[in-house]
């Protein structure tokens, strides 16, 4: 067990030292993050809004709020991201032969842990999760999802997971050995400080978070669908993340139970990937891509159906091949479980079991073929109309096409021994999560964005910033494609090859580019605030959509539906707009059953933090005390009855007939957030 | 009680990866001892027949609850309750045992596998006891109400599956690991 001589009962290993005072890059990172930290917090309470957003946002349990606090999470944490990709790409740029850059490999191996760890798990999962609360229980036709207060215990679990990466920049490290964190150099053999504990607990108590949120979902949409929605009436967003729960719920304990034996072998020595007495890194390694392979499957199954929703509404057409979408997405989850080996063909399996996985990776590329056709079937004579969210769908649908055919060749073993652990690969990956995830994580949000605030998103900046994404994103990784073919592995500090380092400084334009996009994004949102008179939903169909979100007032009213909507076909708001089906209710109303909000999610997620925190520095007093407290929680909330309340069918009526005279207040949207009053 | 029966379905996937780490170290000795030489039959037997009878005095106790006999039930629930001590009681000295001769689960890779497999069903047996306490707790302030009622069944619902997952770890661990 790692004992440093400082080990006192009271700060376990945690000392003074821990704070890099040394190093002027963190300390000027922990400086610029603490002073943005203090100018958001002072500007909260000078407009004295904490009890707002107390009452209506962090003790929420509405799915509606659950799911913006989950994508501010993944915006921030995407900015402290695209730092760590910044500060890479200026050390690669600058590395070479006699140059030193400015990152001693220490610091640059964090970053690089530190960037695939956030970008993967806080910044992809938590907006796709977002996008998914918001969104599905009103595609659906439900209220809510099966279970809201465990919806909030997941968001907080989440955002005190998050903070926990965002600690290590200030005390202590974060792991050196990547976002993959193979043993022995994980095990305290070879990282014997904080490092290795924090990526390990800040992915394991986000992990349960996400695991929590994957059978909420899976439940909700199989339990609390509108009557009439069959399964092959409900969006295809729905289908998606209906799949994606399953595979949340099938690899998400595999990740538990290899890192909680990790875990083990750190804090009590035990041996099971240990080099010696026993122990088996293969072991760690199979366990980590059986739940690595679905993971990536995970992030980019919402984002296509994201893709299937744009598409479909801004070609005016109905989705190309729905049954055959459905099938293929079934077919991607089935497929994502038996490639797992294609990470680590060289690391001796042998010819036959990598032929196997070689054979089946390939295969896993035509069910993701079919979705494409389809999408390019349902633009095909429709009227397209080129909006930010389909922008970024056809700027996905070329590019991720030319990134899966890297794969394809990533994919043949004998390539993929040249390949492994290259440049290469890091461009094709990136070519799958940026063109493939994050672009329809952002084609969501332009394309929601009006149903959950009440007015559009400025189309002017949108576009810059797509364009900027795009080409930024082609000048970024490009030229890791060819790196990759000239011998350049990956996460190097530095090199001795001339010849690369040009190549490194396109790339370096590319993300400067990205980096002017995400400011796109930025002025994007503020343009969009200021003018949002001018931008207002008045209708709640903003797009012309298809299925039932778009039938609710733009923010809908909390309770969602006053009267749970008759589904009889596919795409059912389609469907009721042209045969002339009413679909804001009036009166009679019925009192509807509400749960109320609840502190307690955000006590769990305290409770999260100062245990993982207390676990990383060995504090094992405020370890013990942080999961009686939660203990206590738990029993607290199970002796509470006063979890849930009648909204009256008067309360309703009044909600109602506020929407249908709503004319655009002179405040704009965001006044639309009143406090609703929850009794 | 769907959610509830899908989060086991999870908490099994978490064992099968426990499973299959037990099965790929399971000969990964170090040096150390083996099953044979550690396992005690006869004591692993008497352990089992706690648990198995735990889940049959759960029976009962479910059975009360239908009956809307609350004393009845406390009175099974109390003895689910120890017998389900008796079983985590005699796994601890199992687990205290084997560490003071020098084969704790720091001794090889075969006794870290043995110990997270059978540690973590012991752990969850265990939670299931504090679960337990709290709903006699519960049942004796408040008698049998409807949420209580379905809490009793999802309790129930969790120490039956933990009996299940014994069963294949005395079989996958004990047995096969002295035959």
């Amino acid at each position: 067990m790692f004992q440093s001589e400082y080990h006192s009962d009271l700060f376990g290993r945690l000392t003074l030292s821990a704070i890099p005072y040394s190093n002027p890059i963190i300390m000027g990172a922990v400086g610029f993050s603490a002073f943005l930290g203090i100018l958001i917090l002072g500007w909260i309470t000078q407009q004295g809004k904490w009890g707002y957003l107390w009452k209506e946002w962090f003790t929420s349990v509405d799915h509606k709020r659950i799911g913006v606090m989950y994508i501010v999470l993944a915006v921030i944490m995407m900015l402290r991201g695209f730092s760590d990709a910044i500060m890479m790409r200026l050390q690669q740029a600058y590395a070479e032969g006699a140059g030193q850059g400015f990152l001693p490999p220490e610091h640059y191996n964090q970053i690089f842990s530190a960037h695939g760890t956030i970008m993967i798990i806080f910044v992809a999962m938590p907006f796709f999760i977002g996008l998914m609360n918001f969104a599905v229980p009103l595609q659906i036709g439900a209220r809510d999802v099966a279970f809201p207060f465990l919806n909030s215990v997941s968001f907080w679990l989440t955002a005190a997971s998050a903070m926990l990466v965002m600690i290590s920049l200030a005390v202590g490290d974060f792991s050196q050995a990547g976002w993959t964190g193979y043993p022995p150099l994980s095990e305290n053999q070879f990282s014997p400080g904080p490092g290795v504990d924090y990526w390990i607990w800040s992915l394991q108590l986000g992990g349960i978070g996400t695991l929590l949120t994957g059978i909420n979902f899976f439940v909700t949409i199989l339990k609390m669908r509108a009557p009439g929605m069959s399964l092959m009436k409900m969006p295809v967003f729905t289908w998606t993340i209906l799949v994606t729960t399953v595979l949340i719920m099938l690899s998400f304990p595999v990740l538990t139970a290899t890192l909680f034996l990790l875990t083990l072998d750190r804090y009590l020595d035990m041996h099971f990937f240990t080099a010696g007495m026993g122990g088996n890194q293969m072991l760690f390694t199979n366990l980590f891509w059986i739940w690595g392979h679905p993971e990536v499957y995970i992030v980019i199954l919402p984002a296509f159906g994201i893709y299937s929703e744009v598409v479909s509404t801004f070609s005016h057409k109905r989705l190309f091949g729905y049954t055959s979408m459905v099938y293929a997405t079934i077919a991607i989850a089935v497929l994502s479980f038996v490639v797992w080996l294609h990470h680590f063909f060289t690391m001796g399996a042998g010819a036959d079991v990598n032929a196997f996985f070689g054979i089946a990776t390939m295969i896993i590329a035509v069910p993701t073929g079919v979705k494409i056709f389809n999408w390019l079937f349902t633009m095909y004579r429709g009227r397209i109309e080129f909006t930010t969210p389909m922008l970024w769908t056809l700027g996905f649908i070329v590019t991720f096409t030319l990134g899966g055919m890297t794969g394809v060749l990533l994919a043949v073993p004998g390539a993929d021994y040249m390949l492994h652990n290259s440049e290469f690969l890091v461009a094709h990956f990136h070519n799958m999560l940026i063109p493939g995830a994050l672009f329809g994580y952002f084609a969501g949000y332009s394309y929601w964005f009006p149903k959950m605030f009440g007015f559009r998103l400025d189309e002017k900046w949108g576009r810059r910033a797509f364009w900027s994404w795009l080409v930024g994103f082609y000048l970024a990784f490009m030229p890791l494609y060819a790196l990759g073919f000239m011998g350049m592995p990956r996460r190097l500090f530095h090199y001795d090859n001339p010849i690369w380092q040009p190549y490194l400084l396109v790339a370096l334009a590319g993300t400067s580019l990205i980096a002017f996009g995400i400011f796109c994004q930025g002025a994007q949102l503020v343009a969009s605030i200021r003018n949002r008179a001018s931008l207002r939903d008045t209708t709640g169909d903003v797009w012309d959509g298809h299925s039932l979100e778009w039938s609710t007032a733009s923010p809908p009213p909390f309770y969602n539906f006053a009267k749970t909507p008759r589904v009889d076909t596919l795409d059912a708001f389609a469907h009721m707009k042209e045969h002339g089906i009413p679909y804001r209710s009036g009166a009679p109303f019925s009192a509807i059953h509400m749960p109320r909000n609840s502190w307690i999610g955000v006590a769990m997620g305290a409770f999260t933090f100062t245990f993982g925190f207390a676990m990383v520095w060995h504090i094992w007093w405020m370890a013990v005390t942080s999961i009686l407290a939660m203990l206590v929680l738990i029993v607290m909330r199970a002796n509470d009855k006063n979890v849930d309340y009648m909204l009256s069918a008067e309360e309703v009526a009044r909600v109602e007939n506020d929407i249908v005279c709503a004319t655009p207040p002179a405040t704009g949207g965001l006044a639309n957030l009143d406090p609703i009053t929850q009794g | 009680m769907f959610g509830f029966w899908v989060y086991l379905m999870t908490d099994c996937i978490l064992f099968a990866s426990l499973f299959a780490t037990y099965a790929v170290l399971r000969h990964n000795y170090a040096g150390g001892p083996t099953g044979m030489e550690l396992f005690d039959l006869r004591y692993v037997l008497i352990e089992t027949m706690f648990l198995l009878f735990s889940s049959f005095s759960n029976g009962f106790a479910m059975l009360s609850v239908h009956r809307g006999s609350r004393s009845a039930t406390l009175k099974w629930l109390l003895l689910t309750a120890l017998l389900g001590l008796g079983f985590v009681g005699m796994e601890v000295y199992e687990f205290t045992h084997l560490v003071m001769e020098g084969n704790g689960p720091d001794r090889s890779g075969f006794l870290s596998a043995f110990f997270g497999l059978v540690g973590t069903h012991g752990a969850h047996v265990s939670i299931g006891l504090i679960w337990m306490s709290v709903m006699m707790w519960q049942l004796f302030t408040k008698g049998i109400t409807p949420v209580i009622t379905s809490r009793l069944l999802r309790l129930s619902m969790f120490w039956h599956f933990l009996d299940i997952i014994w069963i294949v770890v005395f079989t996958v661990v004990y047995l096969m690991g002295v035959l």
